[in-house]
């Protein structure tokens, strides 16, 4: 029997930029033209000002550690405990879920603001995930 | 809304808490209903109005054999009870209809006809959360903690001290699930669930219900108990997902269910003799605390540490041990509420004495939804 799957995400008409963006190897964020507001998740119009007039924009891909949970149980399928479920504060200012990787999933080695980068990981041939893995120097 | 124009004048749980393995979630729905109805010295064709969460209106209204002339449905998780109080306050004040009865049940521990919770792949949370590990609230509600307590320098001490006071009030408590005394210790020794937080800061599973029934103050006072008058309400919402909170320091929901209900009962904080703050895991009486403004956020920490909270202490909170200690069905707003107007009553197993005004805060999802009503038991 094949292993329990991570749950896998499905894109919307408003969200497949986003997961083209992360085959492509950028992490993509939207930006309001009226008020130049940028958010996540996407949809198309700003939630601050309401305006339709928006731009897709490849990231920067950097950010700092918010917080996190170190999860042991229950674990979800694909999973091996601990494992450190995230929150990443990007630099452009919206905030994501994520996953640290290249770091041990200890208290000890997750300091709160600590720098991070995007590293994207292939999950089957149509969706790659965006994690996070300490910043180099 | 008009303070005091509405009461409680039926309130009651299902006969058993606990693991009720001969029970449908239906059942316990109905269970707490016939005994909230019996509490109130009412008929069932007495009720006209009906209000319930998870389950729908039309479910629990042909269950039972009501026809209601207003249903609410309301269902954004675990306060949802306090918003169907707050609505059919209004409801009741609009003339749209007399008596309003509120039912929850969950078969929470032994899952007997209860629908299973999933998250569509191609909802936001089913793509932008669910692939990275989450897993039920335990791997989701603490997330934002460690940012609160780096923020506000909250020590892990203290919020095992939260579980640890609320032993003491359930130690009081026949009915709740977990009675034997803990120490700080114990808590921080307890098994690991998701960092930082262990078992016994994690909320119990558990099967029950509660229902309650209301009706304008004016006909109050015929009824078999004393009125529980609702004096405050307050309700909002914030994001399905706890990712997108706008910052962990604290609860935009929170903050504007709490003091909406604050100034519309027209109290200050120090008016206050009772809180009960839903506890889903140990951090959320702290949110409350602070968001409701009963002390700046960097203060909770060792107001709770210090004994401020616990039996005998000056600000008595989640008085039936809350969901760490006393139940915790799935949706527990509904057993604050219930406490609320147990301690308005003067009947509580641990009564604050000569307590006159309780303010009864709760949270649904993950931070994402939240209903703050304020009893009191003077006309």
């Amino acid at each position: 029997m094949a292993e329990p799957a991570r749950a896998r995400p499905k894109p919307t008409p408003e969200t497949q930029h986003f997961w083209d963006g992360t085959q492509a190897g950028e992490l993509r964020l939207q930006r309001c033209d009226a008020c130049a507001n940028v958010y996540f998740p996407p949809r198309p119009f700003c939630p601050s000002c309401a305006s339709r007039k928006v731009s897709v924009f490849k990231a920067s891909g950097k950010g700092k550690l918010y917080s996190y949970v170190i999860n042991h149980r229950p674990a979800a399928p694909g999973f091996t405990p601990p494992y450190a479920i995230a929150v990443v504060e990007l630099d452009e200012g919206p905030r994501m879920m994520s996953n640290i990787i290249d770091c041990p999933q200890t208290p000890e080695a997750l300091e709160l603001d600590m720098k991070l980068e995007v590293a994207f990981e292939k999950l089957d041939d149509k969706i790659t995930l965006p994690m996070f893995r300490p910043a180099k120097g | 809304m008009r303070k005091k124009q509405v009461a409680i004048v039926g309130a009651a749980e299902t006969t058993e808490l606990g693991v009720i393995p001969n029970m449908s979630q239906i059942q316990l729905h109905a269970d707490a209903a016939l005994n909230a109805i019996a509490d109130a010295g009412l008929k069932l064709s007495d009720i006209d109005g009906i209000a319930t969460a998870v389950e729908t209106p039309q479910q629990i209204a042909h269950y039972l054999g009501i026809t209601p002339t207003w249903v609410d449905g309301t269902s954004v998780g675990g306060c949802s009870f306090m918003l169907h109080v707050r609505h059919a306050a209004a409801a009741i004040e609009a003339g749209l209809c007399k008596t309003v009865l509120i039912t929850h049940a969950e078969s929470g521990k032994s899952m007997i006809g209860k629908l299973p919770r999933s998250i569509p792949a191609d909802s936001l949370q089913g793509q932008f959360e669910a692939p990275f590990g989450v897993y039920g609230p335990p791997s989701m509600f603490p997330i934002p903690v460690l940012r609160f307590m780096k923020t506000y320098g909250i020590t892990h001490e203290q919020l095992a001290m939260v579980a640890v006071v609320q032993r003491e009030w359930a130690a009081k408590n026949p009915r709740a699930m977990m009675k034997e005394p803990i120490t700080v210790a114990d808590v921080l020794n307890s098994r690991m669930i998701a960092y930082p937080f262990r078992l016994l800061q994690c909320c119990l599973v558990t099967d029950g219900g509660g229902a309650l029934i209301l009706t304008s103050a004016d006909r109050a006072k015929d009824f078999p108990n004393k009125p529980v008058y609702i004096l405050g309400t307050g309700e909002s919402v914030e994001t399905p997902m706890v990712s997108q909170m706008e910052t962990f320091n604290s609860s935009r929901a929170f903050k504007v269910a709490g003091p909406t209900a604050f100034k519309e009962a027209g109290i200050a904080h120090k008016d206050v003799d009772h809180v009960m703050i839903y506890d889903a895991f140990a951090h959320l009486p702290l949110y409350g605390l602070g968001d409701l403004g009963f002390m700046p956020h960097e203060e909770t920490g060792k107001f709770i540490a210090d004994g401020h909270t616990r039996p005998g202490g000056k600000l008595p909170l989640n008085t039936n041990g809350g969901g760490l200690s006393y139940m915790h069905s799935g949706m527990y707003g509904m057993y604050a509420l219930q406490e609320s107007v147990r301690q308005m009553r003067g009947i509580a197993p641990a009564q604050v004495p000569n307590a006159k005004i309780s303010v009864c805060h709760g949270v649904g999802g993950m931070f994402a939804a939240s209903g703050t009503i304020i009893f009191t038991n003077e006309r």
